[in-house]
C-alpha cells in the first residue's frame, strides 16, 4: 500500500486494529458486514472468535478487557446482530469495562427506510454507551476508530459504540491513521488537587479508625501495587466492593473482605463505626450503602474517583478528590505526614470477625456452596481468574474465595447480567494463558448464554465450567422467602432443568457431577489437570441455603441478618 | 430552584439527542430548552432551564461535563448574565378592544407580526416574567395560540473563550 492509494472501508477497518494492536475480535457475521469479513478472511494479525449468539461476543469482549486491561471488541452484523450486543453493552456501561462494539448498519441512503436488518442501535445504545459513533463517510472511519478507542480506554472507562453503514466500508479513500488525538470535550483528569490531597493525608494520619473502602477504580487503574504499599505502611483495614475484590490480598490480615448487602460482618461493622472512609474508585452504590441516610454517619468521607459524576451523587462527601487512583494514591502516600494509629482499632475489628465469621452448615454430608468455593480457592491458592454470572453463588464467591490479585475477579456487577459467566470466561481464557480460568454459574444463569459451549469447546479453551445446581434461581427464591411470603413463584427450575451431564457430553465436554462433598478435592482437581480443553462440573447443592450476613435492599447496616433465624425446610 | 444553564456543543448528529436522553434517562427536569448556532460554525449553544436543589443541579452540570459531545458548561444563575425569551403570542379581537390590546402591546414594546379580522399575533421578547406578564394582560381578551421560544442566555461581561474547554471540579 502506497501513501497515496486508496483503500476501501474494510482495509481501512483492519489497518486501525493493527494500529490498535488488537489481538482478537469477538463476533458474528451477517449481511451489512459481509465486506469486513471478506477481508478478514485474509487478516492474520488478528484472531477473529466465531461466538454463537452476539450477546456472547460482547461478555467475551470485557472478560477480555477486565483480565487483560486491554480494550476488547465486538464485530456483529445490523439489526437484530446489534440488538443483540445491547444487554452486553450496558453491562459493560455499569461496571465501566473498555470495550469497542463495531456494528454493521444498513447502507446510508437506506438509514430511516425500515430496511431489511435496520435498526437505530446508536440511538438505541447511546444511554448506555459512553459514547457512540455512526460513521457517515469513509474519509472519517479512521479517526473515528481511533477516537472509540482513546475514549474507552481512557479516564473512566465504558463501551463506544461505532455504527458502520455497509456502503462506508465499501467506499475507498486514502488511509491515514493519526498518532495524535484532541477530543475537544473530553479531558479526563488524571492528576488530583495537591491541596485537597495534602488535607486527605493529614485527616488520614490523624483518624483513630481509618477505613479503606476500595473499588472497581483500583483495579482498572493498575494501583493494587501502591494500594498495597499504602495499606500496609499506613496499618489502613481495606474493605472491598464486588468489582474490588482482587484489588488487595483476600488472604491479608488487613483485608477485611466485601462490604455492602452480603459483605462481612465485620467489614459493615467497621464502615459503621470508622471515624475516616476514604473511598478509592468506587462509587458508593445501593448495594453497599443500603439506606443512605444511616450509611457510615459519623465519619468524614474521602472521595477519589476519576469521574466527578460518582462524587456526591449517591452519599455526600467532606473532601472529593477527582483523579486517576494510582496518581492520588502514590502522592497521598508520600504526604502522610505520620502513621496513624491503628492498633486499637484492628483489634476492634478483628473482635467482629470472631464474633461473627462466615458460618455454614457443613457437618450434615449435604453439598453446600460455599464449601465448593472454599476447596476451590483453597486448590487454586487465590490464584485463578474466576468468572462468576449473578445470584448466590456469586456472593458466595465473592464472600469465600480469597481473591491474590488484581484482574482475577470478572463478574457482572452494575447490571447483573445472568448469562454473563460462560461468555466473558471465553474472553478472559484469551487473554489468560499462565492461570486456570473458572467459569461459575448457576443452573438459571448458565442457560443463559448456554449456546458459547461451543466456543469454548471449539477454541479448546481450558475453562473449568463449575455449574452449581440448587434446582431454583436461589437470589429470587431467597427474596422470596424473606420478602414474599415463601410464595416460590417460578422460580423452582428444578422439575424442568435439562440434565447438565448430557448438555456437556453433547457439546463434546467431558463433564461430571456429585452432590457429594467427599468427590470434591478430586474432581477439582481432575478439572484443574486438564489444559487443552474445557471441563464441566455440575455441583449440585442444597435447596434452601441463604446467602447471609444480609443487609436487606434499602435497609441499615443496624439490619444486618447475620443467619437464617427461622430454618425452614422446603421438602 | 430553577438554574439557566449554557452548554456549548459540537453541532454534530445526535449531540442534541444526547443531552435529551441524559436528562431523561437520569430524571431531571427540562422547563425549556433552546439550541441554536453560534459564532463558531461547528459549535452550537444550548440553553437548558432546568430544576432541583443544589445536589441536583451539581449532578445535572456534571452530567452535561461528561457527554463527550459538550464542550462547557456554564451555570447562569450563579453568575451575572442576561435572558431572553421570545414569544408570539395570538389574541383573539373582540369587537373595540384592538386600540386596547395595540396599547398593551406598545407598553411590552412588542410587535404586531400578523392581524385578521378576528385575531392579532403579537411579538414579545425579553426575561420570561416581561413574557408572563404579556400574556396574563392579553388573556383577557382570549388567548388563542402562545409559541415560546425557550430562554437563550449568555454570561454579562467580556467573551469566555471556547478554546478554554470544560474545567472540571476539583
Amino acid at each position: 500500500m502506497t501513501a497515496s492509494e486508496k483503500i476501501s472501508g474494510a482495509e481501512i477497518f483492519f489497518e486501525c486494529l493493527k494500529k490498535e494492536k488488537v489481538e482478537y475480535i469477538f463476533g458474528y457475521p451477517g449481511g451489512a458486514v459481509l465486506k469486513l469479513y471478506e477481508h478478514l478472511y485474509d487478516v492474520d494479525f488478528l484472531k477473529h472468535i466465531l461466538v454463537r449468539h452476539e450477546q456472547g461476543a460482547v461478555h467475551a469482549a470485557e472478560g477480555y478487557a477486565k483480565a487483560s486491561g486491554k480494550v476488547g471488541v465486538a464485530l456483529v452484523t445490523s439489526g437484530p446482530g446489534a440488538t443483540n450486543t445491547v444487554t452486553g453493552i450496558a453491562d459493560a456501561y455499569m461496571d465501566s469495562v473498555p470495550i469497542v462494539v463495531f456494528t454493521g448498519q444498513v447502507s446510508s441512503h437506506l438509514i430511516g427506510n425500515d430496511a431489511f436488518q435496520e435498526a437505530d442501535i446508536v440511538g438505541i445504545t447511546r444511554p448506555i454507551t459512553k459514547h457512540n459513533f455512526l460513521v457517515r463517510d469513509v474519509k472519517e472511519l479512521a479517526y473515528t476508530i481511533r477516537k472509540a478507542f482513546y475514549i474507552a480506554s481512557t479516564g473512566r472507562p465504558g463501551p463506544v459504540v461505532v455504527d458502520l453503514p455497509k456502503d462506508v466500508i465499501a467506499s475507498k479513500c486514502v488511509f491515514e491513521y493519526p498518532e495524535e488525538i484532541d477530543v475537544r470535550g473530553y479531558k479526563p483528569t488524571y492528576k488530583g488537587n495537591s491541596n485537597q490531597i495534602k488535607k486527605a493525608a493529614e485527616v488520614i494520619s490523624k483518624a483513630k479508625r481509618p477505613l479503606l473502602y476500595v473499588g472497581g477504580g483500583v483495579i482498572m487503574s493498575g494501583s493494587s501495587e501502591e494500594l498495597k504499599i499504602f495499606a500496609r505502611e499506613n496499618k489502613l483495614p481495606v474493605t472491598m466492593t464486588l468489582q474490588g475484590l482482587g484489588a488487595y490480598p483476600g488472604t491479608d490480615p488487613l483485608s477485611l473482605g466485601m462490604l455492602g448487602m452480603h459483605g462481612t460482618y465485620w467489614a459493615n461493622r467497621a464502615v459503621d463505626n470508622c471515624d475516616v472512609l476514604v473511598s478509592l474508585g468506587a462509587r458508593f452504590d445501593d448495594r453497599v450503602t443500603g439506606k443512605v441516610e444511616t450509611f457510615c454517619t459519623s465519619a468524614f468521607k474521602i472521595h477519589v474517583d476519576i469521574d466527578p459524576t460518582a462524587i456526591d451523587k449517591n452519599v455526600v462527601v467532606d473532601l472529593p478528590i477527582v483523579g486517576d487512583v494510582k496518581h492520588v494514591l502514590a502522592e497521598l502516600a508520600a504526604e502522610m505526614p505520620s502513621v496513624p494509629d491503628t492498633s486499637e482499632w484492628l483489634d476492634k475489628i478483628n473482635d467482629w470477625r470472631e464474633e461473627c465469621p462466615l458460618e455454614y452448615e457443613n457437618k450434615d454430608g449435604r453439598l453446600r456452596t460455599e464449601f465448593v468455593i472454599e476447596k476451590i480457592s483453597e486448590k487454586t491458592k487465590g490464584e485463578a481468574v474466576i468468572v462468576t454470572d449473578v445470584g448466590q453463588h456469586q456472593m458466595w464467591t465473592a464472600q469465600h474465595y480469597k481473591y491474590n490479585n488484581p484482574r482475577s475477579n470478572i463478574t457482572s456487577g452494575g447490571l447483573g447480567t445472568m448469562g454473563f459467566s460462560l461468555p466473558a470466561s471465553i474472553g478472559a481464557a484469551f487473554a489468560v494463558k499462565d492461570k486456570p480460568v473458572i467459569s461459575i454459574s448457576g443452573d438459571g444463569g448458565f442457560q443463559m448464554n448456554i449456546q458459547e459451549l461451543t466456543t469454548a469447546v471449539y477454541n479448546k479453551l481450558p475453562i473449568k465450567i463449575f455449574i452449581i445446581n440448587n434446582s431454583f434461581l436461589g437470589m429470587v427464591r431467597q427474596w422470596q422467602e424473606l420478602f414474599h411470603k415463601e410464595k416460590y413463584s417460578f422460580t423452582d427450575l428444578g422439575p424442568s432443568n435439562p440434565d447438565f451431564l448430557k448438555i456437556g457430553e453433547a457439546f463434546g465436554i467431558e463433564s461430571f457431577a456429585t452432590s457429594n462433598p467427599q468427590e470434591v478435592d478430586s474432581l477439582l482437581d481432575r478439572a484443574l489437570s486438564i489444559n487443552d480443553r474445557p471441563v464441566l462440573i455440575e455441583f449440585r447443592v442444597v435447596k434452601e441455603d441463604m446467602v447471609f450476613p444480609m443487609i436487606p435492599s434499602g435497609a441499615s447496616i443496624s439490619d444486618m441478618m447475620v443467619k437464617r433465624l427461622n430454618p425452614k425446610r422446603m421438602i | 430552584m430553577k438554574h439557566t444553564i449554557s452548554v456549548l456543543v459540537e453541532n454534530r448528529f445526535g449531540a442534541f439527542d444526547r443531552v435529551a436522553t441524559m436528562f431523561s434517562g437520569k430524571g431531571f427536569n427540562i422547563r425549556s430548552i433552546s439550541i441554536g448556532e453560534t459564532e463558531i460554525e461547528e459549535i452550537s449553544r444550548m440553553t437548558i432551564v432546568t430544576e432541583g436543589d443544589d445536589k441536583i443541579i451539581d449532578q445535572v452540570v456534571k452530567q452535561l461535563n461528561r457527554l463527550i459531545d459538550t464542550i462547557k458548561v456554564v451555570d447562569l444563575t450563579l453568575t451575572p448574565h442576561v435572558e431572553r425569551e421570545l414569544a408570539l403570542i395570538k389574541v383573539s379581537v373582540p369587537k373595540g378592544t384592538l386600540e386596547e390590546i395595540k396599547n398593551i402591546n406598545d407598553i411590552f414594546r412588542g410587535n404586531v407580526v400578523d392581524i385578521t379580522h378576528r385575531s392579532v399575533t403579537i411579538e414579545v421578547t425579553g426575561p420570561p416574567d416581561k413574557i408572563d406578564a404579556a400574556i396574563n394582560l392579553l388573556s383577557q381578551f382570549g388567548i388563542k395560540e402562545v409559541a415560546r421560544s425557550g430562554i437563550v442566555g449568555l454570561k454579562r461581561g467580556e467573551q469566555t473563550k471556547i478554546q478554554k474547554v470544560k474545567t472540571l471540579t476539583t
